[in-house]
């Protein structure tokens, strides 16, 4: 074990990261018990729009909040255009098995017949060069889950479970609870 | 905050701690690891978006789903799903899930102008009945409609279809599959005289070459995709053909890409049904032994009201589905002008495309697969180009054996299962029956036990049909379920807008999130979606796939079954149906619908003991009998020994789903031939049974122009459609916060020299206008598409952003589907 220090950091990094993450969620708690209005962010142009139920949005009798507010018949503004996160972190995963959205800007990336420019920093063989996450072991299996030499050929168009994300503030939040929190919950209330 | 010596000490004290096999107090171990807590409780369910029908494995945990995955025992997606599929998980959880009835109310009561106040679900069912029947007082069932959906369950559609045609009396009632798959159903039943494919995805592993007529696979069906992908990179032989009216993401794959001017692909079809006539590539056998030809009627019209100038002119517009027999050499003669010469001329594609597409069919050696969505379907002659397609697999015999297949792609995950089967369009009865037939409506009548001549002989309104009855006051009371109808149809302002909003009328729309729709709507019932409830979706080749009820639905949401059965307690027979018909069946007197609907020996026949054992149930429970198992049994009756054959019930919830028709307990790949087909009798080869004389029609049909062409002042085609992380309407995916910010905001695709000849560059803020209304959205001139000049691509999934102010209500004359691909409009900057 060579790398023995590195690998201890990096354990140390993730499990900080993770906790961080819990305060936050904590914090963010707390402050949602006194004004739910504030996450998930709003446009700015968009009136806040109280997320948890329809009926809160009657007051502006517009109930489908990607309307912003905006009457069916009548039409707005557009939102600006958003533009895409390019800070190569990565991001939290919903469950193991999510893809891992992109962290980076694709603009005028070939990915044709003919070549496959995310490729040359996730193959296998170019991760240490470029320091890119290699794709998983899956990418190689074919539909018979025999491993190929190379990465599987229904595996070729990265775009179809891999995406972009974008600056751009979400409309309605989503109350989606990943495992730990649907344990810690069950934990908490005293049975599994 | 803990500081980062804090969380080193913590984690070292743990792992003392755990060590010495003692716990502190705070559950500090940084790990789950006990079995109990660590399990997932793993399921099957089919994906909850299009039609390809792909297999997901779904984790439930305290109640709530908390993971999904690609089914690797599912033979559709082999453990991979889309990156729609991957977010399954998320599409129950939107923070505003309607959760209680909305009711639109001033001082207390309900009113057409009134805000929604939430409403106990007894309120609604009261005031939405009193509302219904005042409407069947005045109007009888003529006055009530509903606009279902190829996502409703099989078992919810087959309900709904009952207590319209049969409850209520009224053929008012389609699916929004009528925007979808209606060109290519009256394709299957003109040319086979029989729905759906007689191919199925298997072909994906056996073709030379696949042929995209207007399908953007790569981001509509990326799963399907992945196999075509998979052929194509793995055998370098094997040739990809991309025909769009402009460049997209399937291209990347495409060895033949062709983009042709709107509306001539009629062109390109005919120039190759001449090519292998010319070139001595007809498989004379074939089609002297299994086809026969006809010549359809032209001139048809563009499905406008009947008023409008373009219907009166047209000479067939009463007549569109008409035809007359014709011989080969009337074929031959007819396809004859559509050289390649006048093809180049007309399409605007090079020769040599051309010629390589025509190869491609006429060569004998290459099996093919042409695949099709909405570029055919949503077309004026989308009927048309559906048989123009199957003449070409027809007259080369590519048709029905591994690799050789016309497919035609759904993109809703029960078009097929449900809108098409079930038959809940405004013509149709289950099994491919038609309510105009008089045995039909007798055999239907029959399967129901209800009295002979309550089903109605004239065919309802169709979707198109039915916004224009909403604003001319001729329906009144109407019911939408899972589908978001005003952000999809065409003519918002002219059509559907005034239609929901006019006074005379009370619209219901039952939807698990507050949809542009229920914005139009008087009241808002709240639903329970996917794994919330029992299921049954049937996929694009013939597949039908069963899921459990995994987790309840939140608060008083209900699913779509549950309301129809408990509505349908609020009305007799004798507030629905005539009094001579229940004056000769007494025994019919004073029962609900409910009564003679849905207990009625059949739909009851199975106890809720029934129910596998770890499922939960909520309609049945309620009910007090195993309802999903009763209204499959009773119709799967209609399709035994007819071709449609269904297996057992209790099969399905343990098979990763069977393609019909299931005779023997044994499923069927390849409809139609000898071997493949227990219906096929040995020694014919090859039987199309769904026309009398087992033979498929070849259509002679001309090109003819689009309803609305681009002119001096609405100076560009405009081309609607979807993206890849959005699904339709994007009820369910903008809510998914990853799908959303992955492409927050409809965008108009544009081609850069068209932007700066308006001053324009991207993110320019613009107004797309046409004769009908306008909307606002930005300029994209990079991107995943590469329009040609003269064209503009607007996806529609984007509520904030209603493409469909701006679209034409034209419609195939034959099919009554919209075509949202070709209409005028002008770009001008904000």
């Amino acid at each position: 074990m060579r790398n023995k220090p590195l690998w201890i950091a990096v354990g140390m990094t993730v499990g900080l990261m993770a906790l961080i993450f819990f305060a936050g969620w904590l914090f963010g708690r707390m402050v949602g018990k006194h004004e739910r209005a504030t996450e998930p962010r709003t446009a700015a142009a968009a009136p806040a729009v109280p997320a948890e139920s329809a009926i809160g949005r009657t007051g502006a009798r517009q109930l489908d909040a990607l309307r912003r507010g905006v009457p069916v018949d009548q039409e707005a503004a557009p939102l600006p255009m958003a533009r895409v996160e390019n800070v190569d972190r990565k991001r939290e995963r919903a469950y193991p098995m999510q893809p891992p959205t992109i962290p980076h800007a694709i603009d005028g990336y070939q990915v044709d017949k003919n070549s496959n420019r995310c490729m040359l920093c996730h193959a296998r063989a170019n991760a240490e060069k470029f320091q890119a996450p290699p794709v998983s072991v899956t990418h190689y299996m074919d539909r018979d889950d025999q491993f190929l030499a190379s990465i599987s050929s229904r595996r070729y168009f990265c775009n179809q479970c891999h995406v972009v994300q974008t600056d751009a503030p979400v409309l309605v939040a989503n109350n989606f609870e990943d495992i730990d929190r649907v344990l810690a919950a069950a934990e908490a209330k005293g049975s599994p | 905050m803990t500081t980062r010596r804090e969380f080193i000490r913590n984690t070292a004290v743990t792992t003392a701690a755990a060590a010495a096999g003692m716990s502190l107090p705070g559950g500090a171990a940084n790990i789950v690891t006990e079995g109990d807590l660590t399990a997932l409780k793993w399921d099957k369910a089919p994906c909850r978006f299009c039609g390809t029908g792909c297999g997901v494995n779904v984790a439930v945990k305290g109640g709530r789903v908390v993971a999904t995955h690609g089914d690797v025992h599912a033979e559709v997606n082999r453990g991979i799903n889309c990156i729609k599929g991957y977010f399954l998980s998320k599409i129950m959880y939107g923070s505003d899930r309607l959760t209680k009835p909305l009711l639109r109310k001033t001082n207390g009561v309900y009113a057409k102008e009134g805000d929604f106040v939430e409403v106990e679900w007894d309120e609604a069912f009261d005031v939405m009945a009193a509302q219904f029947k005042r409407v069947l007082k005045n109007k009888g069932g003529d006055g009530i409609g509903m606009f279902g959906s190829g996502q409703w369950t099989i078992f919810e559609g087959y309900a709904a279809n009952k207590l319209m045609k049969a409850g209520f009396r009224s053929n008012h009632i389609d699916p929004n599959a009528r925007h979808c798959m209606a060109s290519a159903v009256m394709g299957f039943m003109r040319t086979f005289g029989m729905d759906e494919p007689m191919g199925c995805y298997d072909d994906f592993e056996q073709a030379d070459a696949f042929v995209l007529w207007g399908s953007n696979m790569a981001e509509m069906h990326p799963i399907l995709w992945t196999r075509v992908t998979d052929r194509r990179l793995t055998n370098p032989n094997v040739k990809v053909a991309v025909l769009s009216t402009f460049e997209h993401r399937s291209f990347e794959l495409a060895d033949i890409p062709i983009v042709f001017k709107p509306q001539t692909d009629l062109v390109i079809l005919n120039y190759i049904a001449n090519h292998i006539i010319k070139s001595g590539k007809v498989n004379k056998d074939f089609v002297d032994k299994h086809t026969s030809f006809k010549q359809g009627n032209d001139d048809i019209g563009y499905g406008l009201r009947p008023e409008h100038p373009l219907e009166v002119k047209a000479k067939n517009a009463k007549d569109a589905n008409g035809g007359k027999v014709i011989d080969f050499d009337q074929f031959a003669a007819f396809v004859a002008p559509y050289t390649l010469e006048k093809t180049v001329e007309m399409t605007g594609v090079e020769a040599g495309w051309l010629q390589k597409l025509a190869e491609l069919y006429a060569d004998p050696k290459i099996k093919v697969t042409s695949f099709w969505t909405m570029g055919f379907n949503q077309h004026t002659r989308g009927v048309w180009a559906n048989n123009m397609v199957y003449n070409l697999h027809l007259l080369t015999g590519k048709i029905a054996t591994p690799g050789n297949s016309p497919f035609s792609l759904t993109g809703q995950p029960s078009a097929c299962g449900t809108a098409r089967e079930v038959g809940t369009f405004s013509h149709r009865l289950p099994a491919d029956m038609l309510v105009a037939n008089p045995e039909h409506r007798k055999h239907a009548e029959e399967i129901w036990k209800i009295p002979h001549g309550i089903i109605k002989e004239k065919p309802g309104y169709h979707a198109v049909e039915q916004n224009r009855a909403l604003k001319d006051g001729k329906l009144n009371a109407y019911w939408v379920q899972v589908n978001n109808n005003m952000q999809a149809a065409a003519n918002l302002r002219e059509e559907g807008w005034p239609g929901y909003r006019n006074p005379d009328n009370f619209i219901v729309v039952s939807d698990a999130y507050p949809t542009v729709t229920a914005q139009a709507a008087d009241l808002v019932l709240p639903a329970a979606m996917w794994v919330e409830k029992e299921g049954a979706y049937g996929n694009a080749e013939r597949r039908t796939q069963f899921w459990h009820q995994l987790v309840s639905a939140p608060a008083q949401a209900r699913s779509d079954l549950w309301q129809l059965m408990e509505f349908s307690k609020r009305f007799t027979t004798d507030e629905c149906w005539p009094e001579d018909i229940l004056a000769a069946n007494p025994g019919f007197k004073g029962k609900t619908l409910y009564d003679v609907l849905f207990r009625n020996g059949n739909v009851d026949k199975f106890p809720v003991a029934d129910i596998e054992k770890g499922y939960a149930n909520d309609e049945s429970h309620h009910f007090g009998f195993y309802v999903q198992k009763g209204l499959f049994e009773e119709y799967a009756a209609f399709g035994r020994g007819h071709g449609h054959d269904l297996a057992p019930f209790d099969d399905y919830h343990r098979t990763r789903g069977l393609r019909w028709p299931v005779v023997n307990g044994k499923e069927t790949r390849w409809r139609y031939r000898e071997g493949a087909d227990p219906y096929v009798k040995a020694g014919t080869g090859y039987q199309f049974y769904g026309n009398k004389d087992n033979r498929a029609v070849i259509w002679a049909l001309p090109y003819e122009p689009p309803a609305e062409s681009p002119d001096k002042e609405y100076d560009m085609w405009l081309v609607t459609g979807r993206v890849l992380e959005h699904w339709h309407s994007g009820s369910m995916t903008m809510r998914v916060p990853e799908l959303y910010r992955s492409f927050p905001t409809a965008v108009i695709f544009m081609n850069p020299d068209d932007a700066k000849a308006r001053g324009l560059k991207r993110g320019d803020d613009v107004r797309v206008v046409s004769r009908r209304g306008e909307m606002r959205t930005r300029v994209e001139t990079r991107g995943r598409n590469r329009m040609p000049p003269g064209v503009v691509f607007v996806p529609w999934f984007d509520a904030g952003q209603l493409i469909n102010k701006v679209t034409l209500d034209a419609t195939d004359p034959i099919s009554k589907q919209t075509d949202f691909k070709k209409c005028a409009v002008k770009v001008l900057g904000a």
